[in-house]
């Protein structure tokens, strides 16, 4: 198979056309332009260990898992540390479809609504019978709406923001319609059954768990192991240098949106697997639960940099605050308090190390 | 340089746009005219959030009674809790369109007193349903449930049941600034025979009022004090959230609720929750309008405080506390 | 006035001819001829507006013209996009220099083009190739002679001129007969100019054409073969720096002297003499 690319069959010159070398600049020199004094003295070492984006959200979910430790006894033990993770699968999944969304510069306020319609239109068809259809059905719903989404983006090139929100608002008030805002008590084992799973002892791995770490998996070898993957981040970069070099930026762009819809309705399964009752008023802020998950976990709001592996850090930080802070009895609101500051903290991160 | 041109995509999506914002306002308008022959009045009828389904049910009484009585009517909601904003402007709304009587469910009892006292100053009648305005008087009169008086009932039931066991409980709360949520937190306190900060409760937390949030901050109380064995909850859907974390940490604990929907007193009936009190929003909505109407008829105000309400909903009933078992509330029950 | 006529010459590496393009109102181009030498590195220099950047957009692919035919190798061919351009061998290098930041040397050097594994991991879980991707990077950028850390440098950690030098470097591992380097300069101090000239002079080594634009004339009297001196939507000449003076391509461009003033350095008989 040799050196062919994808498109046609043009070959990259073979180098072996040996020539003088000439000199050229060292590239140790002028690597950080700009920096002065005490931020460039810390930059070097800060920036060679913040190489990876995963690095300050894992410090970050060490320091608090310590801190919850030495505050509260009963943090640190296995059954919380499996409620934990049970309790991450819902705005792990949504987070998962998020970082794809936000890795290509866009975001998505739309993903928490998403997926209620997706368990309401579940749950109502599966009152009357049919569970596989009422899972095609949701699984449907949810990619439809997300790859509308796509379209108007991708396409139609209206701002990410804005079409999210209109859609948010949209399909809220679909999903309550429809459903004439009561809920669904979920009767179906192969509905609620990700809350199921092994038990050993105090400790559950819920199938869900298992599924939320099989999806982050899949989608890292998707986004570092693939062309596709490239191309997302080049998009985020910058669009127009990927255009210019034969990526096609539209397709890809829908591509993201239709496969975050995927995330979102397996992320309606996971609710269902939680909480076995479709609730078109449930999960209200998800969309920014999975938002600030995402950026906790390192990935720039500007596109092109940090993946899936930052948002699984951030998921676990989010849901292991509010487990943390109600388990010590401190008000939620400081719990909200304290998220929206790790949020800044990530972002000025970003911003200091000189990243955008 | 050439003229950069509206991409035709672009313009048939605003030409979409347009063609939505006719048709949307053209249904409005067709469904908005009533379905009575004799058009008496227009009576104005604004409520809370509806992703709640009590305010759902509340107002679908209270249009429902206005309907059958040949009445105009105009709705309005407010979009999310505490949203006065939208409540004040669509009571100008129905000033400027000459309603008779409006019924209001406050979003905020301070906030909304001004524009109400602008519209009885145009000698319009202005009752208020679920909660009141601050002060009460504010408005002609108010038909709510007594919500501390909900809670007292739910409490008492709850320390007769335990008996001389030691109770360790939990308090799965909605935002305590809410006027309804803190009236049935006090009461249950009171019920209890306990005050704040008593040993008795140990732990509390936050809800959003609805499943998976009561779920997860059952959950995390659990965790951190497993001798829990009651829990106070807001309403029911937290109390099913919560029962199903009992149920995942294979614990034995007794729940109780406030609201009296159907599906809480079907979990009444299966053991699921020990006891819920049930409320009236049908009777709520009814007798709202009801006085309006009589108002703008005969001359005869509203007025003052009418208690739509309480029932302790118990399949175990105690003594020196009434109640009704899960039978009779299924048949008084509201929503699904 | 000379009618000109046209004849193929398949020892040129491209041609054009007759190019014209409208926006409106506006003309872009007006009846362009172009010629490029195999092996030799052209300069297009023109006044701001003389429409180089529509002639070159037009040979790059990133153009369709209304009318006029180029040539490659002799051979007519018709670009429906910048892809199209690539297959038959011209790669681009653009001012913008169409290079993702955050990616590094290896990625930037493959992006659009990627290398998979070979087999059922390439195939069906369509997995990348990274090594063998690095390993050509770091061929290429050896036989340029441009020195870097490593391919895995993100190129937000490179200097400007390191930066054209990877776009310059890509052009040039793709590239099977032209490359087009448009104004590669502009934004560079003068040593580091210096160092894309040189690498612009060992890009020809390797047996490719090259066209570049430039603003600067000194640079250009540096390194071109023959410079194409583009005016009002039109080639106006193509010279010899040899046997011409600086001051003389400026007037030519301006339009202060003719174009039939100068001694021309066209090879095909038709692209002898535009229009003044």
């Amino acid at each position: 198979m040799g050196t062919t690319e994808l498109l046609g069959q043009v070959k990259m010159r073979d180098p072996d056309v040996t020539v003088a070398k000439a000199p050229w600049p060292d590239a140790t020199e002028a690597a950080v332009p700009g920096a002065a004094g005490l931020r460039a003295s810390l930059r070097r070492p800060m920036l060679d260990l913040l190489a990876y984006p995963s690095t300050g959200p894992l410090v970050a979910l060490i320091v608090i898992f310590a801190v919850f430790s030495l505050t509260t006894s009963t943090f640190m033990n296995l059954g919380n540390l499996s409620l934990i993770a049970q309790q991450s699968v819902v705005t792990g999944t949504l987070a998962l479809g998020q970082t794809l969304v936000i890795l290509v510069s866009g975001i998505d306020l739309a993903n928490g609504a998403i997926m209620v319609l997706g368990t309401v239109v579940a749950g109502s068809v599966a009152s009357h019978g049919d569970v596989m259809l009422s899972m095609a059905l949701g699984f449907v719903a949810c990619v439809l709406v997300a790859s509308l989404n796509g379209l108007v983006i991708a396409q139609l090139r209206l701002p990410p923001f804005i079409t999210t929100l209109g859609m948010f608002t949209i399909v809220a008030a679909a999903a309550r319609l429809y459903s004439q805002s009561q809920s669904f008590p979920i009767a179906s084992n192969l509905l609620s059954v990700l809350g199921t799973g092994a038990e050993f002892g105090s400790v559950v791995l819920t199938y869900g768990t298992m599924l939320w770490i099989a999806l982050t998996l899949v989608l890292g070898y998707a986004l570092n192991e693939t062309p596709w993957g490239i191309h997302v981040y080049a998009i985020g970069n910058s669009p127009t240098a990927a255009r210019l070099n034969g990526v096609k930026v539209t397709r890809v762009v829908f591509s993201v949106y239709a496969l975050a819809g995927v995330f979102y309705a397996f992320a309606a399964w996971q609710a269902l697997g939680r909480t076995p009752v479709a609730d078109p008023s449930g999960y209200q802020l998800a969309n920014l639960d999975s938002i600030t998950a995402v950026v906790i976990g390192g990935t720039s709001l500007f596109g092109g940099r940090g993946g899936v592996a930052g948002t699984f850090v951030g998921t676990i930080i989010v849901v292991a605050l509010e487990n943390g802070l109600t388990q010590a009895g401190i008000d939620s609101l400081y719990q909200q308090i304290a998220t929206g500051a790790l949020v800044m903290l990530a972002v000025g991160a970003d911003q200091y190390l000189g990243r955008r | 340089m050439p003229k950069r041109e509206t991409p035709r995509s672009h313009r048939m999506v605003v030409l979409a746009g347009y063609l939505i914002a006719f048709i949307g306002v053209g249904v409005g308008l067709a469904t908005g005219t009533g379905h009575a022959e004799h058009k008496r009045f227009l009576i104005g009828i604004v409520e809370l959030q509806l992703t709640n389904p009590f305010f759902v049910r509340l107002e679908r009484s209270a249009v429902e009674t206005a309907r059958q009585n040949g009445l105009d009517v105009m709705t309005a909601e407010a979009s999310t809790a505490g949203d006065s904003a939208t409540q004040i402007t669509a009571i100008e709304n129905m000033i400027n369109h000459g309603v008779k009587g409006i019924t209001l469910d406050p979003a905020n009892a301070t906030a909304l007193v001004p524009v109400v006292k602008k519209a009885r100053k145009t000698g319009i009648i202005v009752v208020t349903t679920n909660t009141s305005l601050a002060p009460m008087t504010a408005a002609n009169a108010t038909y709510e449930t007594d919500n501390l008086q909900a809670g007292i009932l739910i409490g008492r039931w709850a320390k007769a049941i335990m008996g001389p066991k030691p109770a360790h409980i939990a308090m799965l709360d909605y935002d305590l600034s809410d006027k309804t949520s803190k009236a049935r937190h006090d009461g249950f306190l009171r019920g209890f025979g306990i005050v704040e900060g008593d040993p008795q409760i140990v732990g509390s937390a936050l809800t959003m009022g609805n499943a998976e949030t009561g779920q997860t901050a059952m959950e995390n109380l659990l965790s951190a004090h497993p001798d829990i064995n009651m829990i106070y909850t807001i309403n029911e859907p937290a109390a099913e959230g919560a029962f199903f974390a009992i149920k995942n940490a294979k614990r034995d604990v007794l729940v109780t609720s406030i609201d009296g929907s159907c599906s809480g007193v079907r979990a009444v009936a299966d053991g699921t929750i020990g006891a819920t009190v049930m409320q009236f929003p049908i009777r709520m909505g009814k007798m709202a309008v009801e006085a309006i109407i009589k108002a703008v008829d005969d001359g005869v105000k509203p007025s003052g405080f009418h208690n739509t309400g309480t029932v302790l909903i118990t399949d175990h009933p105690v003594a020196g506390v009434a109640s009704m078992d899960s039978k009779w509330g299924l048949q008084n029950c509201w929503g699904k | 006035m000379m009618t000109p006529v046209f004849a193929v010459d398949p020892s040129l590496a491209m041609q054009a001819t007759g190019l014209t393009k409208h926006y409106g109102h506006v003309v872009a181009m007006e009846g362009a001829e172009f010629e490029l030498a195999r092996g030799e590195i052209l300069a297009v220099v023109g006044d701001n507006g003389a429409g180089k950047s529509t002639l070159i957009k037009a040979l790059a692919g990133a153009l369709i013209p209304d009318s006029g035919q180029v040539y490659v190798d002799g051979r007519p061919v018709r670009f429906a996009s910048p892809l199209d351009a690539r297959m038959v061998g011209i790669e681009t290098v653009y001012q913008e220099l169409a290079l993702a930041n955050q990616l590094d040397i290896a990625q930037n050097m493959f992006l659009g083009r990627e290398m998979r594994k070979p087999g059922v991991l390439g195939a069906v879980l369509r997995q990348l190739d990274k090594k063998r991707m690095r390993q050509q990077a770091v061929g290429q950028m050896h036989n340029l002679g441009i020195r870097v850390q490593s391919v895995r440098q993100a190129i937000e950690t490179l200097s400007g001129g390191q930066r054209q030098a990877v776009a310059v470097a890509r052009a040039a591992a793709w590239g099977r007969k032209v490359v087009i380097l448009d104004e590669p300069t502009a934004a560079l101090g003068v040593r580091e100019s210096h160092q894309v000239l040189d690498l612009i002079r060992r890009v020809r080594e390797q047996g490719l054409s090259v066209v570049l634009v430039s603003h600067s004339m000194p640079e250009v009297f540096a390194i071109a073969d023959r410079i194409h001196i583009h005016r009002l939507g039109r080639r106006a000449a193509v010279v010899s720096p040899k046997t011409i003076a600086m001051s003389d391509v400026v007037a030519v461009m301006t339009g202060a002297l003719p174009a039939d003033a100068v001694v021309s350095a066209a090879l095909s008989p038709a692209n002898a003499q535009g229009f003044a």
